[in-house]
């Protein structure tokens, strides 16, 4: 059970992390479905700077920096749809798409690289980061509290902060909407889009990191990050854009994925003999539901996806 | 030596082949209310945006109070106290008025968004002007009326002192038109300098003290209101005497061509449903003209008839014969012919050739498609030059031109072309003059009238109280989805027909011919 919970809360800090990413970014008008391949070139961020530390560093330093370097990495690959996006006015869908398949592709590319150069016969897309990974875990009890859970906490409770609270947000939520009303009023719709973006990111990347250090102490990138991307877009949609419903619905579908990892321990769960790969179905099938009877009553930003143009009006 | 708050001095602005603005001079007192009057494409739209930021001029210089200014975007102007209402409003529709209102210029103290004295704020500048507006309502839940009061409290909110009304009037019942007159002359009394432009000559004689008017990029002259006429004014935007009024003989209604029986179409943006059971005749050689403001469920309710959305309820009969569920095709193919709302929309494929939208609704007869399912390019070719020498259909490169590069004047042309030599039993025609020239406007007029004369039924839905009582036979107007007057216009006033548009009057109306 308690096995159950922390599994639920760090899945659910994964995806509340890149749904909030997500959310910035539709905030501003520019919708994100690269979001997976943010993830995957942010985690390979914070696993090349984890393998670089390995055990030896205070366990402060190791968060601090492994944090940094997948943030900067997912700003970094957010960059990419940013200044498509918005400085030449791409298509944002395919944009999105493009940067999926180009983020998984780099960091398997790198990390053979990488693993080649060190051991000729090692022709393998796994990095182990196991030492510096025990940084981030504090046991109580039998409970593994992980530092990211607090984290995503905090990152959401900011998320509110600065989109209701702030003028940052107040304007940020204005270029979804109506980015000509925002520039009639003299805000920069360009450096706002570009802002959003950055942050989602930011946490797109953190939350990469996060999912690979769940659990497991090395990760192979031909796996990517397995649709948490898209499950974390999902999760905002539910969320219907809003950080606290975003918070609830991660932990809707953070309970469903955790049970795949977990329900061995249940009894009654057993003994349904149901086949392993349904429990790993589960939060797939219950976001393609959800969405089938939200989206139709979803209020996205009015104006994403639609690249700002100043002429016209 | 006159004391100007704006002038504006030899101004040129050039776009890839036009000239939108040829050395015009505007000079702005303060404490007036000066009218900009043209046509659409005058260059009143690029003037305003010169003034407020969002072009740079080629040519020319602005001064503020004498001194020479540059305005290089709308943070310039607005540090220079010059606001705008534009025509389509600014406003956040998920805020609320007063977060719209401050959005831009926001009081924020370690960080956080502080509202309470900007409430204060507005609440008095809306007390001292009388502009009511509730500071936490929704944008989207308020009258348009309310949205302009927003807009207008957002400049006063500023303290700007040139105050730019783009064409306000427009999405205006009459009573709100005198309110907001009624504001506008006040802030002038406060000393505040104002620009209003538009295209309407009763709205210029009644509240500007000044009028410049322009004509196809060119500025024509500035004149004192007092010692003008409507007529002088019209001749000098329009560069010659048009006659405003449409010539038509008294209407000899015939057989019933369209008769909708209590019906209703369910709204997609509420629970309530956007039309609520309307009857209506439409007889052939009369034009019944539905008013009434937009957003009163005329779209739906000509979404429904022309089947472009199901009806929920309701019966509708063309010439005798249930077409309530019909397809469109079928509809189209068995007379009716539906000039849309939006042309862009549903009236034309923009990236299609101006030949191919021609035969859009007949590229599948045997006159235009061979026995093998091939196009017949001939013909399609020629139908389409008949059409366009017929209707004066003007275009770069004649039929092979696209349809997004055509003139709104000239699509809205070819759309009519279409619809009008399919040789309908019922045309109904939605704004069929939106954003269009007085020249085109006067065509468009005559070809309507024309086709009630050779005996079709039209059924007009226009927002313009003019074109309603230029044009209609009948007059039905819509509020809320209801119908809820009928008149004759020769038997109504403008001002009356205002009171039914804007709800507080209503009469009970049934199919009752």
């Amino acid at each position: 059970m308690l096995l159950l919970i922390q599994y639920t809360l760090i899945f659910a800090s994964v995806l509340v992390l890149v749904a909030l990413g997500g959310c910035f970014s539709e905030h501003s008008g520019v919708i994100n479905i690269g979001l997976e391949g943010i993830m995957v070139i942010g985690a390979l961020g914070g696993a090349l700077m984890m393998k670089f530390l390995g055990g030896e560093a205070p366990a402060a330093v190791v968060i601090l920096l492994v944090v940094l370097s997948s943030v900067l990495a997912g700003i970094l690959c957010s960059l990419l749809l940013g200044v498509a996006a918005i400085h030449f006015k791409a298509d944002q869908t395919l944009l999105g798409t493009a940067l999926n398949l180009l983020g998984a592709a780099v960091a398997v590319v790198l990390v053979r690289a990488i693993n080649l150069a060190e051991d000729l016969d090692n022709v393998s897309s796994t990095i182990k980061y196991g030492e510096a990974k025990k940084a981030f875990i504090i046991r109580i009890g039998d409970f593994e509290f992980n530092w990211f859970m607090l984290i995503a906490f905090v990152a959401l409770i900011l998320a509110y902060i600065v989109l209701y609270k702030t003028k940052f947000g107040m304007r940020l939520y204005a270029c979804g909407e109506h980015p000509q009303a925002a520039d009639s009023v003299g805000i920069n719709v360009y450096k706002m889009r570009y802002a959003g973006v950055m942050i989602s990111g930011a946490l797109g990347g953190l939350g990469g990191l996060v999912y690979i250090t769940a659990g497991v102490s090395e990760w192979k990138f031909e796996n990517g990050v397995a649709g948490f991307g898209f499950l974390a877009l999902a999760v905002m949609i539910f969320g219907q854009w809003k950080p606290v419903n975003i918070g609830l619905a991660a932990l809707l579908f953070g309970f469903f994925r955790a049970l795949s990892n977990v329900y061995t321990g249940f009894d009654f769960l057993l003994s349904l003999k149901l086949p392993s790969v349904i429990y790993n179905m589960l939060p797939y099938i219950i976001s393609l539901m959800v969405l089938v009877f939200v989206s139709k009553k979803s209020r996205a930003p009015k104006a994403e996806g639609i690249p700002y143009d100043k002429g016209q009006r | 030596m006159d004391n100007y708050a704006i002038e504006m001095l030899n101004i040129t602005k050039k776009f890839p082949g036009i000239i939108a603005n040829d050395n015009i001079t505007l000079r702005l007192k303060k404490g007036e209310i000066h009218a900009l009057l043209g046509e659409n494409g005058a260059g009143k739209s690029t003037l305003m945006s010169i003034l407020f930021g969002f072009y740079q001029p080629d040519g020319g210089e602005i001064k503020k109070d004498g001194k020479k200014v540059e305005i290089n975007n709308p943070n310039d102007a607005n540090a220079l106290g010059i606001g705008m209402v534009h025509q389509h409003f600014k406003l956040v529709e998920c805020f609320t008025v007063l977060d719209n209102i401050i959005l831009g210029v926001e009081t924020t103290k370690g960080g956080f968004l502080q509202k309470k004295e900007a409430r204060q704020k507005v609440l008095e500048l809306s007390k001292k002007y009388g502009l009511s507006v509730d500071p936490d309502a929704v944008i989207e839940n308020i009258t348009v009326g309310m949205q302009q009061r927003t807009e207008i409290l957002k400049m006063l909110y500023r303290d700007n002192e040139i105050l730019i009304f783009d064409e306000p009037t427009a999405v205006l019942t009459p009573q709100e038109i005198k309110e907001l007159m009624a504001v506008m002359k006040s802030l002038a009394a406060e000393g505040k300098s104002i620009l209003f432009i538009t295209h309407k000559l009763a709205e210029i004689m009644e509240v500007a003290d000044r009028c410049s008017v322009l004509r196809k990029g060119k500025y024509i002259g500035t004149v004192d209101v007092k010692d003008t006429s409507p007529e002088q004014l019209s001749a000098m935007m329009v560069g010659r005497d048009v006659s405003l009024a449409v010539e038509k003989k008294p209407a000899q209604p015939g057989d019933v061509v369209l008769d909708i029986k209590n019906m209703s179409v369910a709204s997609k943006r509420s629970k309530k449903d956007a039309v609520k059971n309307v009857s209506l005749q439409v007889r052939r050689g009369e034009i019944v003209c539905i008013a009434g403001i937009d957003g009163n469920g005329q779209t739906e309710f000509i979404y429904g008839l022309s089947g472009l959305e199901p009806v929920k309820s309701g019966l509708i009969m063309m010439n005798g014969k249930d077409i309530t569920h019909m397809p469109i095709r079928k509809r189209l193919v068995s007379g009716m012919s539906h000039i849309p709302e939006d042309r862009h929309k549903h009236g034309l494929v923009l990236d299609f050739s101006l030949e191919d939208n021609i035969v859009l609704q007949r590229y599948f007869e045997p006159e235009f498609t061979d026995k093998f399912g091939f196009l017949k390019r001939n013909a399609i070719r020629e139908y389409a030059n008949k059409l366009i020498k017929q209707y004066d259909i003007r275009s770069g490169q004649g039929p092979a031109t696209k349809a997004r590069d055509m003139s709104g004047g000239n699509q809205q042309k070819a759309i009519i072309a279409r619809e009008i030599d399919k040789n309908p039993e019922l045309l109904i025609a939605v704004q069929p003059t939106r954003g269009l020239d007085v020249g085109a406007i006067e065509y468009i007029h005559k070809q309507l009238v024309a086709q009630r004369d050779a005996g079709k039924g039209v059924l007009l839905v226009s927002f313009e109280l003019d074109e309603v009582m230029n044009l209609a036979d009948r007059i039905l107007v819509m509020y809320e989805g209801e119908i809820v007057g009928e008149f004759s216009p020769d038997k109504v006033s403008v001002e009356e027909l205002g009171l039914y548009m804007a709800g507080s009057k209503r009469m009970e109306v049934g199919a009752h011919e």
